[in-house]
């Protein structure tokens, strides 16, 4: 095993009856970079977390957190792991101190260095002045920071942050984004799960786009957009039937389009020929983005 | 065992400390209140008719009978309610787990701290009882100990409950149909001598029955070689619950 992969997966799978959560899902998530997992709700996103941490059994296949087998050596790997979960799962009755520095000793982190860990995890949080609040009367904002703050606080080396600003006003949501991205200038490993294309685009190095449990794609996001949607997009708007023919003329045209709603995007349209898009009626350009490579490698939308 | 180590426990106990300090009125209002209501309102109520049971006052007899009574309430309700209320609504032990902590430890640390804490409680009513004529032994030293016994297996047994219901209000079921019983084919509030010989025999199986055989053996300056019996009944009970409730919660935690 190459020395600079921090997390190694090797076809896993779960299936819980019936369904098949994850199906043999292989990924290698090098040292010191940020991969996105982009996908909708129910592609198996929190399965594959909860695998990593060993809190969901594997069917088949392997996974090694720095070189522990998960499998088998779950405790340790937990020990190098941080994680923000989904759904916040803090004791509320405890305050944001109390909740930090029993994270600490959860985390086994050295009786003299807890302190310190503290006081640190408090300021990146911003919630210095908030430490003896009680987690209950905390904003949803606040109790995300402290949540991945927590995550930080036995400082791991590979972090695993489970949709992490879901649900938040988009204010709260990018304080967060500075957040992660101070954390991943620290040189930490980081495993994001997200369904939000602009979370996956401003903080991953790398995307893998997860569908049905399985990737079925792989890249910088850069690469992911110019292999699948080319480089810029026209959208055109009308009634359906307008857009009907738009679709079927583009497509004689050998170009790829997606429907949104009251919208039809045409992708790839960098080389084509201006004239004839002009004559299909009024539009707009704007670069591609992972929406339209997801919906072009999946045909099902990422908020579904 | 991988699943254990008690490295772990310090951070568990944290928590308990933590929340504890925050609710310690209301814990130990109900803990010690019930069992003084049962002292006073069978032991004395009741004791106004019947005079003595073995050669005792009946208060006496209630009152070292309610130390049990303390222990139960004490510590299967805490296992079943805390256990329940921490995992499916708060999902603190999902948290917990993706820290180098196991299920075992989590389900041990919790049960050792509110055995310690039952040990307490427990003593409660047999104090309250020595106004009444229940006269002060050294032996007594040892109730802290049965308590703390009796207890693990009881917490044993609540998080085990709360590990098999579904919904919260299941709990009634339990409560009505295990632990009313257990209270009752156990000898607090008279002796099970007077129960059919089956009943006798089932009580065997009953740990709320050898923790008052214990308790009254210590009070009364009893304390013989069948203590032993009652004590390794006790150690059974709580190694069978225990191996229950960390069965039951891995499944549910861990899928």
């Amino acid at each position: 095993m190459p020395r600079s992969s921090a997390l190694t997966i090797t076809d896993a799978t779960k299936r819980f009856g019936d369904f098949t959560a994850v199906d043999s899902l292989s990924l290698d998530v090098a040292a010191g970079t940020c991969l996105g997992l982009l996908g909708p709700n129910g592609a198996g996103k929190t399965t594959l977390m909860r695998m990593i941490t060993g809190q969901t059994k594997l069917t088949a296949g392997s996974i090694e957190v720095l070189g522990l087998d998960v499998a088998r050596e779950s405790r340790a790997a937990r020990s190098e792991l941080g994680v923000c979960p989904q759904q916040d799962n803090m004791d509320e009755q405890q305050t944001v101190r109390e909740n930090l520095s029993l994270w600490a000793a959860l985390c086994r982190v050295p009786r003299a260095r807890r302190k310190d860990s503290v006081a640190r995890a408090l300021s990146t949080a911003q919630l210095v002045e908030r430490a003896d609040e009680r987690v209950a009367n905390l904003s949803g904002g606040m109790r995300r920071r402290l949540l991945l703050g927590r995550a930080f606080i036995n400082s791991p080396r590979l972090v695993l942050l489970d949709e992490p600003t879901v649900g938040l006003d988009p204010q709260v949501r990018s304080d967060l984004w500075l957040m992660i991205d101070s954390m991943r200038r620290s040189g930490v490993t980081v495993v994001m799960s997200t369904h939000y294309i602009e979370e996956a685009e401003r903080l991953a190095d790398d995307i893998a786009i997860v569908n049905h449990g399985r990737i079925i794609a792989r890249g910088t996001p850069k690469q992911l957009r110019e292999l699948h949607a080319g480089l810029e997009a026209v959208e055109y708007f009308g009634p359906q039937t307008a857009l009907d023919e738009i679709a079927a003329k583009a497509t004689a045209a050998g170009l790829k389009s997606r429907r949104a709603g009251l919208s039809i995007s045409v992708l790839g349209v960098e080389s084509a020929d201006q004239h004839l898009l002009e004559s299909w009626g009024r539009h707009s350009r704007r670069p591609t983005n992972l929406e339209d490579v997801f919906v072009l490698l999946t045909g099902e939308s990422l908020d579904a | 065992m991988r699943d254990f180590d008690v490295r772990s426990l310090p951070a568990i106990w944290t928590r308990e400390l933590i929340i504890f300090k925050r609710y310690w009125r209301g814990t130990t209002f109900t803990s010690v209140l019930e069992p003084l209501l049962y002292l006073f309102g069978i032991g004395l109520g009741v004791g106004a008719f019947v005079d003595e049971i073995d050669g005792m006052k009946y208060v006496v007899f209630v009152g070292t009978g309610a130390v049990a009574t303390a222990v139960l309430f004490s510590s299967v309700f805490p296992g079943m309610y805390n256990t329940f209320i921490a995992r499916v609504f708060q999902k603190v032990y999902d948290g917990i787990l993706s820290t180098p902590t196991t299920t075992a430890e989590i389900m041990i640390g919790e049960a050792v701290w509110i055995a310690a804490r039952t040990a307490v409680y427990g003593c409660v009513p047999m104090i309250a009882t020595i106004p009444f004529g229940l006269q002060a032994r050294w032996t007594m030293l040892f109730v802290p100990a049965i308590a703390f016994i009796s207890a693990l297996g009881l917490t044993f047994l609540g998080q085990f409950i709360s590990g098999v219901v579904k919904v919260i209000d299941s709990f009634s079921y339990f409560q009505s149909a295990l632990l009313t019983p257990l209270l009752f084919v156990s000898g607090t509030y008279f002796p099970i001598t007077g129960l059919p010989n089956w009943a006798q025999t089932l009580s065997n199986a009953n740990p709320v029955y050898h923790c008052i055989e214990l308790v009254r053996d210590a009070c009364f300056g009893t304390l013989s070689m069948s203590a032993w019996w009652h004590v390794a009944a006790l150690v059974a009970f709580a190694m069978v619950t225990g191996t229950l409730s960390v069965r039951t919660l891995t499944k549910r935690l861990v899928t």
